[in-house]
């Protein structure tokens, strides 16, 4: 319970900061777009390469895809909130006080949900607005959406998680660099985000399997589709939602070792 | 939740701590801690101190469950730090050296989030913020981020936030470092307040010895790791025997260093005064009966053809205390201005010309 109201408070602070700078919310919901737009226009035609999936345009194709590389990218930097924290003695104040440590990777992890379902429903407007055209019933579509959603929580909980836990573990922002560069990067195009993954080598296949970046995407894709496999849609969210939960309870332990260096 | 089994009497008690923190880089680890202990009565106030690397920071730190000991014990309200430090963390407030509230946030919104964190409800959390604004004179400032604020306006609200939740003890470390003297005498009083009124107990570090002085009423001396004395102030003074002695020579005199120092020496060696030391044109020696051998000190000086410009006699303060007991004097150590207040324990000079 104290959990769960200290992850609210937590969670109103970084929203509160995060509104202090509006810069910072237009550029937010501005790089998505350009990601959209800039992808949808350049690969526009491989839609026509024979054995490429979707029976649709290429823009509903990456739209799911797009939606999960703004989550995945925007979490990555999770960490560097708590960071800023450790810098200026803020975590240590929080540290010495009952504030519940589960609460204070939850809130990082709420907090980026809230912003990355923002960024979402925004490319997804754009892309409808562009002509693209998902489910094929209201009630579905709607469904879809949700599914989606619930796919961009999970997706932003798991790399928040591991986020926080190297800003922990390192305490330096320049790690977190280093996570956006050694770890999403390749995730991002070891995946269908895109590119049907059919149209890559073999391996690149292979790879996407483990991939929980894929797993996001696919969910998505999935959920958005006109006859949506929802065994396929509700696997993938559960092993997010695995993941999701081992990365936080990690990154939770690894309060212990700020302790240790203190 | 509330504190289990508290040892009457004894808030804080620490029993040889040492710490170790890697060095890094090939270079050898530093020995923060090396057997350090010390108790802390309910209810009164203890003050640490020492030179910069002593220890200090790192003993409270332990104390505060922020850092663990590699060996030793220690028990804060009853409670021992490194098993149950949950426990330890609803019974105390901590202030860092260092900066602890968030500047992107406003003076209040600090406090009723502390608040809120230690368990107060949302409008016990906000009548609570609004009376420590008040007590540390923040109100106008209270809706400001605090990167607007002053130094010494934000370690105000630093301290205010280590109350918020009337902690049983509180830990200081460096309360009043950065502040000038009128809002560091605001801060003594309201210590003073504190451990009078709400009975709570406070560990203070501090370079400023007259801080020491006034509100502790027992004070520990550390130097590389361990309490190299202990005892109230008073106390402490009584074991320096007899009386300090400073005297200036007259500015004319031509400060060459060690020649001089070694003249100065010589002049005063006839007149039975101990612990002679000369730092630039300024004497300082311990006599028994510093009556007697101010006269002789003087006629010595003075067959030596120097000139002097002010003589004092002066009973021990807790400066020769600290110099006597870490080797160092404490103006070196000292950042900021010192306070207004700076009686003889403030006067000491550069380091000592051993
Ligand atoms: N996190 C840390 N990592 C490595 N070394 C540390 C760390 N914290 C402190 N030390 C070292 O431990 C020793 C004791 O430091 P501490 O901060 O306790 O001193 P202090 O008495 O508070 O000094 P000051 O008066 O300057 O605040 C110093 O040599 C310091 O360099
Ligand atoms: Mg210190």
């Amino acid at each position: 319970m104290t959990a769960v109201v200290h992850t609210g408070l937590l969670t109103a602070r970084a929203l509160r900061q995060g509104a202090r700078i509006p810069v910072f919310m237009v550029m937010n919901l501005v790089q998505p777009m350009i990601w959209l737009l800039l992808f949808g226009q350049l690969f526009r035609s491989v839609v026509e390469i024979p054995g490429f999936s979707t029976g649709g345009t290429y823009l509903e194709f990456i739209t799911p895809g797009v939606v999960m590389m703004t989550a995945m990218f925007g979490a990555a930097w999770a960490g560097s909130s708590f960071v800023q924290d450790m810098d200026r003695g803020v975590m240590d104040r929080f540290l010495t006080s009952p504030t519940s440590r589960g609460a204070l990777v939850a809130s990082t992890m709420s907090y980026q949900a809230v912003v990355a379902v923002g960024q979402a429903l925004v490319v997804l407007a754009v892309a409808w607005l562009r002509g693209a055209r998902f489910g094929s019933t209201p009630g579905e579509t709607t469904l879809g959406v949700l599914a989606l959603l619930l796919a961009v929580v999970l997706l932003t909980a798991l790399f928040s998680a591991l986020s926080n836990a190297t800003a922990l573990l390192t305490g330096q922002q320049e790690a977190l660099i280093g996570i956006s560069q050694l770890i999403t990067l390749p995730l991002m195009f070891l995946s269908s985000a895109v590119m049907d993954t059919r149209l890559s080598p073999a391996w690149v296949a292979d790879v996407a399997r483990y991939n929980p970046f894929d797993w996001a995407v696919v969910a998505g894709r999935e959920a958005l589709a006109a006859s949506p496999d929802w065994g396929v849609v509700w696997g993938r969210l559960g092993l997010l939602a695995l993941a999701a939960v081992v990365m936080g309870w990690v990154a939770t332990q690894a309060f212990r070792t700020r302790q240790r260096s203190a | 939740m509330p504190p289990a089994t508290r040892a009457p009497g004894t808030a804080i008690d620490a029993v040889a701590l040492r710490k170790t923190y890697p060095g890094g880089r090939g270079r050898p680890p530093v020995r923060a801690l090396d057997g350090l202990s010390f108790a802390v009565p309910t209810g009164t106030v203890f003050a640490l101190l020492g030179p910069n690397g002593a220890g200090k920071s790192t003993t409270t730190k332990i104390l505060a469950t922020l850092s663990r000991a590699d060996s030793g014990t220690a028990h804060v309200a009853g409670t021992d730090v490194a098993r149950h430090p949950e426990r330890v963390r609803r019974a105390i407030g901590y202030v860092a050296q260092k900066p602890v509230t968030d500047p992107m946030d406003t003076g209040r919104e600090n406090l009723v989030l502390a608040g809120r964190l230690q368990g107060l409800g949302a409008r016990d959390a906000r009548a609570r913020a609004a009376e420590l604004l008040d007590r540390f004179s923040l109100t106008d400032a209270a809706d400001r981020l605090v990167t607007t604020y002053s130094g010494g306006m934000a370690r105000k609200l630093d301290v205010a936030m280590g109350l918020v939740h009337r902690p049983q003890v509180l830990f200081l470390d460096e309360p009043t470092t950065g502040l000038d003297p009128e809002a560091r005498a605001e801060m003594w009083a309201e210590i003073e307040r504190m451990t009078a009124v709400e009975s709570m107990t406070i560990l203070l570090t501090t370079h400023y010895l007259e801080e020491a002085d006034r509100l502790a009423a027992n004070v520990a001396i550390v130097d590389e790791g361990r309490v190299v004395v202990a005892g109230t102030p008073d106390a402490l003074k009584d074991e320096l025997r007899g009386d300090g002695i400073v005297v200036e020579l007259a500015p004319g005199v031509p400060d060459d260093g060690a020649s001089l120092a070694g003249r100065v020496a010589d002049a005063v060696r006839a007149s039975g005064v101990r612990d002679v030391r000369v730092e630039g044109r300024t004497l300082r020696a311990r006599a028994d009966a510093g009556a007697v051998a101010l006269p002789a000190v003087l006629a010595g000086l003075d067959a030596a053809g120097l000139p002097v410009a002010s003589a004092t006699l002066a009973r021990p303060s807790l400066d020769d205390v600290y110099l006597r007991h870490t080797g160092r004097s404490l103006t070196a150590a000292q950042a900021g201005s010192r306070s207004a207040a700076g009686d003889h324990a403030g006067a000491a000079a550069e380091e000592v010309a051993a």
